[in-house]
């Protein structure tokens, strides 16, 4: 049994205490935009946010997550596709496939929190997600537009409120 | 006949499942993409819904709903290549209806089957998708924009030639009347069919929406975790599966010890799908893939497991010199030309088998009852879907149905082979009516592929006492994909497919060259290892071969690159025209930043021809960086130029991909790359600025997903040979600890 806060919902799901949080949250919560590439957080398909931070879900078993944890999936991150991510995502078009955009998002959202500014250096080094499509070169443009368009953001409203990572 | 299409219009809209909704009800479902272009993303789910409402159909291609919405109909598979959309580009720019009010959808394989092949074929491999389907589905669009102004002239009672459309709204100007598609879409579909002779396409120096680099109509769902893989397909009562076949390819299974996995959780239980694989089936994929691993299998892993690399390698060089050979082209006397000439040049270059690693792994969910049979699958050809369903099943065609879902990769190996269908098919056999859906870990899927076949090639050449190339002699020596999935095409050896690229005629897949005295040969030498198409398939090892050689021999005459290949190339025009353009965008001949060097190659296939120029560096320790690379690509027609580009992007890292890392080896008679961490894949800081040249002539139609990875590899290579003036002729990098 474990209590799992995802997407600001709490869950309570009976599953093995060594059942990786992806299939937890495949399988039993449900929710499938989350992809399995791997298994062995090689490929990060699977990346959700845990308190913010970008992590790779098939790695995790369930039982190290705690009920205060707060766990993003592509599936909570914004409402309507509204972050400036995924809005570059859409303005660029960058999916392919689109099987591992759920992880390029989450981890290109997590990245700007971090660095709301990214260098093309900041980008090598945090979006290390595979695509086998091959769409790194939008990524890269579109993880710029995305921090333009906080930027942008950020100075339309009043500083206080524009946080990175928003997301509105 | 009209009334048994409308009868099967209904059906098929109750039918549509909306790629937004996150299960799957029961029943027939064929998979809509109802995503009107020009909404933004918000409102996209919403859109979804509310177009699974059903609307008059007035030709296999086209549904209009009343409110101008227009549903253009997709045979081909979507599996990240942009074919939708651009097909849908194809029929709309006929139909003249509003772009913003598109959406597309898949017929389902039994309903192509119920209705004769009304949509043509379905396979999406060879790139075919549109340039082999884009006359009939121009002509379905025509046609359908004919019956709706002869529906909106019948109402008005005028000659429909006085009538014009555009973007959906009908005008008749004398009498200042308009009306819109989705007013006369009921009354179309109920008249006949246009004669064939008296439809007229566009000139597509006339296009408005074909030719433009409009938005693709599948990225909304792609941002948010909506999209509904086939591996995340629901359906109630669902039960899961988790695969092992025999490590070594031929083994098969003794026996596995039920016993053991009882009483772990999600009830699982072990069955036998075919004779070299096992499968556990519980209530959850992980419960059933823990159970599998637990599971004891005794296997008897057969002759193959004498088998290594190293005896691979040894079978094919023995290929490089045998005689008995197949001479696919012979013109004039290449070995006496060579023999006698003032200069060789000799090579012998290999490359291995590779895997196609697809990043959604082999999956299938089948439902099968004595009445129907039924798969949701990720498939490039929904007729081989169908055909392997009901041979699993034992059911008739009639009986059978496969749901179509966009592919989380394909590359080739969702194509012919339905392996994984079969599989599951067999699975769920053993649970009629128990919806199972079968999953493959990335271990099955690596080690369990159709490769791309291994070979080799010897390569030689001879100048004259003025660099000219007098004689060129190319062997490859290597596995046949025809001889695994289609012998009658490798009868006897003979297989041109194996030597794509090199071909005489034109067309296809020619070589660029003209040669005086010319022979190329392939000697087949096969493996007990699984081969198959892989995006591109042996246009990018025998470009390897030839584009490093053809290197290598103006090296040797002095020339540079680009020079030595225009003379040529003079015959050749059209493969020409994509190198010089190349050249031209890269500033090939222009100086560089110091330590940088430049490499170029060109290759045509699939219809298309293609040029790259690689810029490298080469660092002190050996460490290679690719800085930018320019790719060009003539493929008769630009249907989107930014979905082209996509995909000559996507071509530069899946070429890399190979290029650096890519390597199956044999050990025991198993493959020892099981994971990416073995099987590494390109990431994004490695991936090269890339711009991409589009040159279409507007004289054929060509292939796009495919054409332009071939040439990555021998420009990076001809590159580092630039950069180092060693040569490179074995692939994958990193065992030269170059990466």
């Amino acid at each position: 049994m474990a209590t799992l806060n995802i997407n600001g919902k709490v869950h309570e799901v009976a599953v093995e205490a060594d059942t990786p949080l992806l299939w937890v949250i495949r399988e039993q919560v449900g929710l499938t935009g989350t992809k399995y590439g791997c298994g062995v957080a090689q490929c990060g398909a699977c990346s959700v946010h845990i308190n913010g931070e970008v992590q790779r879900s098939c790695s995790i078993p369930v039982s190290a997550v705690s009920a205060t944890d707060r766990i993003v999936t592509i599936e909570g991150l914004s409402a309507s596709a509204s972050d400036p991510v995924q809005q570059a995502w859409a303005a660029l078009d960058v999916p392919q496939c689109g099987y591992c955009q759920s992880g390029q998002i989450m981890a290109a959202a997590a990245l700007l929190r971090k660095k709301p500014n990214p260098t093309d250096a900041d980008i090598d080094e945090s979006m290390t997600n595979i695509c086998r499509c091959g769409t790194y070169q939008r990524i890269r443009a579109a993880v710029h537009m995305a921090a333009g368009m906080k930027v942008a953001a950020a100075g339309a409203t009043t500083p206080k409120t524009a946080t990175p990572g928003g997301g509105s | 006949m009209k009334s048994t299409n409308k009868a099967n219009t209904a059906n098929l809209s109750r039918r549509r499942f909306i790629v937004g909704s996150a299960t799957v009800a029961g029943g027939g479902l064929a998979l809509g993409l109802p995503l009107p272009f020009g909404i933004d993303v918000a409102a996209s789910s919403a859109a979804a819904a509310s177009l699974a409402a059903s609307g008059p159909e007035v030709n296999a291609w086209v549904v209009v709903m009343p409110d101008d919405r227009c549903v253009i109909r997709i045979a081909r598979s979507e599996m990240g290549q942009g074919t939708m959309t651009g097909l849908a580009q194809l029929v709309v720019e006929e139909l003249e209806c509003d772009w913003a009010k598109v959406s597309a959808e898949f017929p389902t394989p039994g309903e192509s089957v119920a209705r004769k092949r009304v949509w043509g074929e379905m396979g999406t491999g060879g790139s075919r998708g549109i340039r082999t389907s884009q006359d009939y589905v121009r002509k379905g669009g025509a046609a359908a924009r004919m019956m709706l102004l002869q529906a909106a002239a019948d109402e008005w009672k005028v000659p429909v030639a006085e009538l014009t459309v555009s973007n959906g709204v009908i005008t008749h100007a004398a009498s200042k009347r308009t009306t819109s598609y989705g007013k006369v879409a009921a009354a179309a579909a109920k008249l006949p069919a246009p004669d064939p002779a008296t439809i007229k396409l566009k000139d597509p120096k006339d296009w408005k929406i074909a030719g433009k680099p409009m938005k693709r109509l599948d990225t909304a769902v792609k941002l948010d975790g909506q999209l509904v893989y086939a591996i995340d397909v629901k359906v109630p009562g669902m039960r899961c599966a988790a695969v092992k076949s025999c490590p070594v390819f031929g083994g098969k299974v003794v026996s596995f010890d039920q016993s053991k996995i009882a009483g772990r959780p999600g009830s699982p239980r072990a069955v036998e799908v075919d004779e070299s694989t096992v499968a556990v089936v519980a209530d959850t994929w992980w419960r059933a893939k823990t159970a599998l691993d637990a599971l004891p299998i005794v296997w008897d892993e057969g002759p193959g497991a004498a088998q290594s690399s190293a005896t691979v390698a040894a079978h094919l060089k023995e290929g490089l010199t045998a005689p008995g050979a197949y001479a696919m082209r012979q013109e004039g006397d290449a070995l006496k030309a060579i023999a006698g000439a003032a200069k060789k040049v000799e090579a012998v270059y290999s490359t291995p088998f590779l895997a196609h690693a697809t990043m959604e792994p082999m999956n299938c969910t089948a439902r099968i009852t004595p009445e129907r049979a039924e798969v949701w699958v990720a498939t490039q050809n929904g007729e081989a879907s169908l055909a392997a369903l009901s041979e699993a099943s034992g059911l008739p065609l009639e009986k059978c149905e496969v749901y179509k879902h966009l592919l989380g990769g394909g590359f080739g190996r969702r194509g012919g082979a339905q392996d994984y269908v079969r599989q599951s098919v067999a699975i769920a056999k053993q649970f009629p009516g128990v919806p199972i859906k079968m999953i493959w870990s990335r271990e099955e899927d690596m080690t369990h592929d159709f490769y791309r076949p291994i070979s080799q090639c010897r390569a030689a050449a001879g100048l004259d006492e003025n660099g000219k190339l007098v004689g060129l002699h190319v062997r490859v020596s290597g596995q046949s994909i025809n001889a695994f999935l289609n012998q009658a095409a490798a009868k006897d050896g003979r297989d041109d497919r194996q030597l794509q690229g090199y071909y005489a005629a034109v067309g296809d897949a020619q070589l660029g060259y003209t040669v005086p005295n010319l022979l190329i040969e392939y000697a087949m030498r096969n493996t007990h290892v699984p081969v198959g198409p892989w995006r591109g398939v042996n246009t990018n090892q025998n470009a390897v071969y030839m584009e490093c050689f053809i290197d290598e021999v103006a090296r040797a005459a002095g020339a540079d690159p680009v020079e030595f290949r225009r003379a040529l190339m003079q015959n050749h025009p059209k493969h020409l025209g994509v190198l010089n353009a190349v050249a031209a965008k890269a500033g090939w001949g222009k100086p560089l930043p110091a330590g940088v060097h430049r490499g170029v190659a060109q290759f045509m296939g699939y219809g298309s021809y293609s040029a790259a120029v690689a810029e490298v560096s080469v660092s002190d320790k050996g460490k290679l960086t690719v800085h930018r690379m320019v790719l060009g690509v003539n493929c008769g027609h630009a249907v989107n130029p930014d979905q082209i580009a996509a995909q000559v992007e996507g071509s530069v890292a899946y070429g890399l991909s190979a290029t650096f890392y890519g390597e199956c080896t044999v050990d025991k008679g198993r493959i020892a790359e099981t994971n990416f961490h073995t099987y590494e894949i390109l990431r994004l800081a490695a991936m090269p600025k890339v711009e991409t040249v589009i040159v279409p002539t507007l004289d054929f139609w060509g292939g796009v997903g495919e054409p332009t990875i071939c040439v990555v590899a021998p420009a990076v290579l001809n590159a580092i040979t630039a950069a180092t003036g060693k040569p490179v002729r074995s692939l994958p990098l990193k065992n030269l600890q170059m990466v």
